[in-house]
């Protein structure tokens, strides 16, 4: 009986993975674009997509904080793998589990216990404030949140791990007699983190990005706990057209919004892959 | 209709790969309702009395706004039995024929609803609700940091005060936020006047800038933690925030306000109606609508209930607000088409302008 199943028959291992796929993102994904070209009674359109224009300082506003909140993912996150990565094996195991250990959590709770932290009443303006009363004198705290820094503090907080990782992984799988070489041939500690490492760790690099800049760009509850409900996100806007909370439920205007999200998403991928291309040739990891 | 056939075919999928998942065995058998409700807005441990004495489970699920309820139901993402909704939710849902004729023999508690709630505009001939609860829309403010001048007119535009700036809190829903911008401007909050909707949406514009955050439930943290110092909320949960912070206090604006009737309905489609129709008798039972006006303080419409509630509660005047006070106040009704269209394009624009 066994044998009718074996692990070489590549239809029978791949069929559960196909079906998944088909079910849950072909279909979803050819739901939106329908939507995104039809009309409330299902007739073809392109009216949808004139919202694109009118809401494109919504999208710039999110392509720039999930840009910036890339950026200083990719700058935090670099050193800290680097350094675990020349760590000791024990060191590198309870540096991972630590930095894996908040999402333990959920996502909301995180988020919201921010909240606590950055607000006027909260962690760090009343410790600053009762350090100022130390020294006899007023303070009236700093304005922590409900604005676009702590949208983008939010952003890199919860995705940060997803940068380390990826970096981390590609940089252990440097072979080190690659930089015993290059130190042999004369090259100083810049150098060979110039020419040998940071090429070598370029495909983790890259998956970092791409899972760091995804998620910022479309999250929106990060915006509506952390920004106050001020702003409006490329996120939000989707999530108001589907659950219609402004008293209108228009999942075609919905789905076109997604579909320029899907298609952001979607280049900004290519051009992350033909990095990464170049940089397979040279080798590395990549998770 | 389409979208209703792709979401149904969905749902099937679904239910496919979840019921193959594990079997229920007996009991599975056991009955159970689905109730949708306003956050904050039971005594949770009715709903395990109501088990223990009918054996009929309940799922207790929470929305924060009239229209996070709608979508929910009209997506059919999810399928309830009763829900509470306000009044022009109601005749809403009642015009799409999405509500259920009760059977009020089956409701015989109905009988201790006062008659001037019942039969009220939004359900004239008394067929698809039972009220649960009524209240209005108040300003909440900290005596502690907001000037006694600023509050003695007891005027709208205290949320219009740049001197609070940064430290006012607005609804993060738009029939509520536009229904204040309307009463500062003097206008019904049931305007169909597109030029009324645009100036209302001006006066948001304008108080964009002096607000901390846009919000709904989260408003009892920010309140009690006196991270804000002025608010609009419903009287009920007023009243709990001030409660738990003494130095909060509350009025109802000289200027008018909105007043609500939530009531219980249920669902076309629900597949236990008498069921449905058990849990709404049971929320009548006096003792049962005691319990929960003590936990939510808002206003019910249950005479004998009432009768039993602390004097101190049922005398309050932010409760039950006076003859006069409620002259000045207005229910809403449902807006049509159009203006539901220019409402969601205005707060949009208001949340997209950076």
């Amino acid at each position: 009986m066994s044998k009718s199943v074996t692990i070489g028959n590549k239809k029978a291992t791949i069929t559960p993975f196909a079906s998944w796929m088909t079910v849950f993102v072909l279909i979803p994904m050819a739901l939106v674009v329908y939507y995104a070209f039809t009309t409330d009674s299902g007739a073809f359109t392109l009216e949808n997509l004139k919202w694109i224009y009118t809401y494109r300082s919504t999208m710039f506003l999110s392509l720039r904080l999930a840009f910036i909140a890339t950026v200083i993912c990719l700058f935090l996150a670099y050193p800290i793998a680097y350094s675990m990565s020349r760590a000791s094996e024990k060191i590198q195991r309870n540096a991972t589990l630590i930095i894996m250990l908040p999402m333990w959590m959920n996502f909301l709770v995180r988020t919201y216990s921010w909240m606590t932290i950055l607000e006027n009443q909260g962690l760090i303006n009343s410790a600053l404030r009762s350090i100022a009363g130390l020294f006899g004198t007023e303070f009236d705290g700093f304005q922590l949140i409900n604005n676009r820094g702590a949208i983008v503090l939010g952003m890199v907080y919860n995705f940060l791990p997803y940068m380390i990782l990826p970096i981390y992984t590609s940089l252990t799988k440097i072979d080190n007699s690659l930089l015993e070489a290059a130190r042999d041939l004369g090259s100083n500690g810049f150098h060979v983190f110039k020419r040998v490492i940071l090429p070598l760790s370029i495909p983790g690099i890259i998956s970092g990005i791409t899972m760091v800049f995804i998620p910022s760009i479309s999250t929106f509850i990060i915006s509506r706990i952390l920004g106050g409900g001020k702003d409006f996100l490329i996120g939000d806007l989707i999530e108001d057209y589907f659950l219609g909370n402004s008293g209108v439920v228009n999942y075609n205007i919905g789905a076109a919004l997604s579909m320029v999200l899907m298609i952001m998403i979607l280049i900004a991928t290519f051009f992350m892959n033909h990095f990464d291309k170049d940089a397979k040739t040279s080798g590395g990891g990549r998770i | 209709m389409k979208k209703k056939i792709i979401s149904l075919i969905l749902c099937l999928v679904l239910l496919a790969a979840l019921s193959s998942c594990g079997g229920n065995g007996p009991s599975g058998e056991k009955q159970s309702i689905n109730v949708y409700n306003w956050g904050e807005y039971i005594d949770q441990s009715v709903l395990d009395d109501f088990e223990a004495e009918t054996g009929i489970h309940v799922n207790y699920t929470t929305y924060a706004s009239n229209e996070e309820m709608y979508s929910k139901i009209v997506s059919g993402a999810a399928s309830y039995d009763v829900i509470i909704p306000s009044e022009y939710m109601i005749s809403k849902m009642i015009s799409e024929d999405l509500l259920a004729e009760l059977d009020f023999s089956n409701i015989p508690n109905y009988k201790y609803i006062g008659e001037e709630y019942k039969g009220l505009s939004y359900d004239p001939d008394e067929k698809y609700s039972v009220p649960y609860t009524w209240g209005t829309v108040v300003i909440v403010y900290n005596t502690k940091y907001v000037d006694e001048e600023d509050v003695a007119d007891e005027s709208i535009d205290l949320l219009w005060n740049e001197k609070y700036a940064g430290n006012i809190l607005m609804f993060d829903n738009p029939r509520d936020a536009f229904a204040l911008a309307h009463v500062k401007l003097g206008h019904s909050m049931n305007t169909m006047n597109p030029e009324d909707w645009y100036e209302a949406a001006e006066e948001l514009k304008k108080q964009k800038p002096l607000v901390q955050a846009y919000v709904m439930d989260q408003i009892f943290d920010k309140m009690l933690n006196e991270e804000a110092y002025i608010a609009t909320y419903y009287a009920g949960d007023a009243i709990t925030m001030m409660d738990e912070n003494e130095d909060l206090a509350a009025y109802v604006p000289k200027e008018g306000a909105n007043m609500f009737f939530d009531s219980m309905c249920v669902l076309k489609g629900s597949q236990n109606k008498e069921a449905a129709e058990k849990f709404i008798n049971f929320m009548c039972e006096t003792e049962i609508a005691v319990r929960n006006a003590e936990e939510v303080w808002y206003a019910i419409p249950h005479t004998a209930a009432f009768e039993a509630l602390d004097p101190e509660q049922s005398g309050d005047p932010l409760v039950y607000p006076p003859q006069e006070v409620k002259d000045k106040c207005e229910v809403f009704i449902n807006l049509n088409e159009e203006t539901l269209i220019l409402q969601s394009e205005l707060w949009i624009n208001l949340k997209t302008q950076y």
